[in-house]
């Protein structure tokens, strides 16, 4: 027998029981479409974190204060664990490498800025020029952050979008004086707007140079630094001496953590891509119930058409040729039921992405191609047994309708 | 052609064994016009799927053209089954979805035979069995007798050489009923092997050869000398 002709008669039996059909396409569809949609959602989360690395600068490595340990018993119980505080002359000293290229040292507190009757509530950040070329900053009006001397304050401060347009509305900001904290500081320049930064949103921060922002919250430690190596190639060159740098300034201790953003990115990268497969291997459990549902469908079937299928024996059908009649429904079946969860996973897509504009949802193509082969597979597999039933029919009792 | 030898069929019913058929010896030459009667129960419709290859003997051997038929595995009797024999059903058996063109075509769709010849074949005996505007009427809107032509169209549509009726008129009123075995005689004339089973007397004694079965054995084999 044909293929094609496989095809029209599964087709027709298919057409034959229409609300059968309609209601198995319909638990197929929803099967597809949930895993369609949800490794699109994983996959948007995938997305968001690693452009987020991406847009915080390249080749870059991050030094945190504190190290995590074990201490164990003797000595060091009395003695306790003392952290070192990462310092301005830490960050100093890492441009020693030669395998870095920029240092910015972060200082980072929340403060009240206001200008004239207004005032807003904004996390500063105390940094030096370096930092605009480490994250990728774009000006919108004026300069970033002059360079010199970092251990010298200077009254300048660089502003965020959102920040300019609250205090001062469409009036120039440009050379202004706000007051931040009980300090006031020249406004030389505005951020082009740039949306979320890791959890920072760039459009709502202050800027200002490290040493105004310690002396602000009258500190002299720093939150983080920011290292940029001379390229990718050197990022553990860069990594190894700045794990030396340190250790030689804190008595041959270590006591930060160093993490190249590569790591991090890494890192999330695993986890989210883990996350987006556990979730459409659940979403995928819909469709193995969606092959159970096949299988008894074809169970019904085989008995509802055990007249049928005598008489198809009757005419020379052999059982292979029975078995592809009634596989080729459930392949037909499968295959509609697939198709129309592709096209009601990507409108749910279309219409997340439209709801959450930030989340780069999309629908890999890999997942698509998983969940059609799956609902078709299952699609097959589920109809062996009902398949193999209607094969093994004896004609003579099937004719008499026994 | 049709060669039976010592064959029989036990059926288990409820623990007891039932001979359907006990040691039957039948010859059928080529182009013979057999009928099958008896009481129900006698065996005959056994005998007929047993010729039909749709059932399988508990003993004997069946020689068709010469050709030991009993051993052949399931897929072999398929395809000696589309070739060679067609089936003529008391309840017609059509298959209610498909178009009385599409029936017919349907076991030349089984042998894999093209879209375009099984159309014109399908058109032709459409044609020659006075059908000619039903092809695209679907089997619940025909007549039982049209319906049976239908059948009898989709049982010689691969030209087999034997055809097998089981009551062809059993269901059918008189006039339909003298059209189905005015086409079924046609058939024979034409050189096909006619075996009849049937619990109409004047029906059975149209036939050139007569069989009597009762209890599972033929009673009577009598042969008529054509007019």
């Amino acid at each position: 027998m044909r293929p094609l002709d496989v095809l029209r008669f599964a087709w027709v039996s298919l057409r034959g029981y229409p609300s059968r059909t309609l209601l198995m396409t319909v638990a197929m569809a929803i099967g597809v479409a949930a895993v369609v949609i949800f490794t699109a959602l994983g996959e948007g989360a995938r997305r968001y974190v690693v452009d987020q690395f991406a847009s915080l600068g390249t080749n870059l490595v991050i030094v945190f204060p504190g190290r995590s340990e074990t201490a164990g018993t003797g000595p060091g119980m009395f003695l306790g664990q003392t952290s070192r505080d990462l310092t301005l002359d830490d960050a100093l000293a890492l441009t020693r490498s030669r395998a870095v290229l920029r240092v910015a040292p972060l200082a980072v507190g929340s403060a009240l800025i206001s200008f004239g009757g207004r005032s807003r509530e904004a996390p500063v950040i105390g940094t030096t020029a370096e930092w605009e070329a480490i994250r990728n900053m774009q000006m919108a009006q004026g300069s970033f952050l002059p360079g010199g001397d970092p251990h010298a304050p200077s009254p300048v401060c660089v502003i965020g979008a959102t920040v300019r347009d609250e205090l001062f509305g469409a009036a120039p900001a440009l050379g202004q004086f706000v007051r931040i904290g009980d300090r006031r500081f020249r406004v030389i320049g505005v951020l082009a707007t740039q949306g979320q930064h890791m959890g920072f949103n760039t459009d709502e921060m202050v800027i200002v140079p490290v040493a105004s922002a310690q002396a602000l919250y009258n500190i002299n430690t720093l939150l983080r630094i920011l290292v940029e190596a001379r390229s990718r190639e050197e990022l553990d060159a860069a990594k190894r001496d700045m794990i030396r740098i340190i250790r030689d300034r804190h008595q041959g201790e270590l006591d930060v953590t160093v993490v190249t953003q590569d790591a991090v990115l890494a890192t999330f990268d695993r986890v989210l891509t883990a996350l987006t497969l556990a979730v459409g291997g659940i979403a995928a459990v819909s469709l193995g119930v969606a092959g159970i549902l096949i299988m008894n469908v074809m169970l019904i079937a085989v008995s509802q058409r055990t007249r049928e299928i005598g008489l198809l024996k009757a005419l020379g059908a052999a059982p292979r040729q029975i078995r592809l009649l009634f596989f080729g429904e459930a392949v037909l079946l499968s295959s509609i039921g697939a198709a129309a969860g592709v096209v009601l996973g990507l409108a749910g897509n279309a219409a997340i992405v439209r709801v959450y504009p930030v989340l780069p949802a999309a629908v890999p193509a890999w997942a698509v191609v998983a969940a059609v082969t799956t609902a078709v597979t299952t699609g097959i597999v589920f109809s062996i047994m009902p398949a193999r039933r209607a094969a093994r029919l004896d004609p003579v009792s099937a004719l008499s309708g026994r | 052609m049709i060669g039976l030898q010592r064959i029989s069929r036990v059926f288990q019913v409820g623990g007891q064994p039932v001979h359907a058929l006990r040691e039957i010896t039948l010859a059928v030459e080529s182009g013979e016009y057999v009928s099958l009667m008896g009481p129900s129960g006698s065996g005959k419709s056994t005998l007929l799927n047993i010729v039909g290859l749709l059932d399988r003997a508990n003993s004997g051997v069946y020689r068709l053209d010469g050709k030991d038929v009993t051993s052949l595995s399931d897929e072999e009797q398929a395809r000696v089954r589309r070739e060679k024999i067609g089936f003529v059903f008391q309840f017609f058996h059509l298959v209610p979805r498909l178009s009385a063109a599409e029936n017919i075509e349907l076991p030349m769709a089984l042998a894999g035979i093209s879209a375009a010849e099984r159309r014109a074949r399908a058109l032709e005996l459409l044609n020659a069995y006075g059908l000619k505007d039903r092809g695209g009427h679907r089997p619940d809107q025909l007549s039982g007798g049209q319906r049976q032509r239908v059948a009898i169209a989709r049982a010689t549509v691969m030209r087999p050489g034997i055809l097998l009726a089981d009551e062809p008129t059993g269901n059918l009123d008189r006039a339909s009923g003298k059209e189905v075995v005015q086409i079924l005689e046609d058939l024979h004339e034409s050189g096909v092997t006619l075996l009849l089973v049937t619990h109409d007397p004047e029906l059975g004694r149209r036939a050139h050869r007569q069989l009597h079965m009762v209890d599972g054995a033929i009673a009577e084999d009598r042969k008529e000398e054509q007019a």
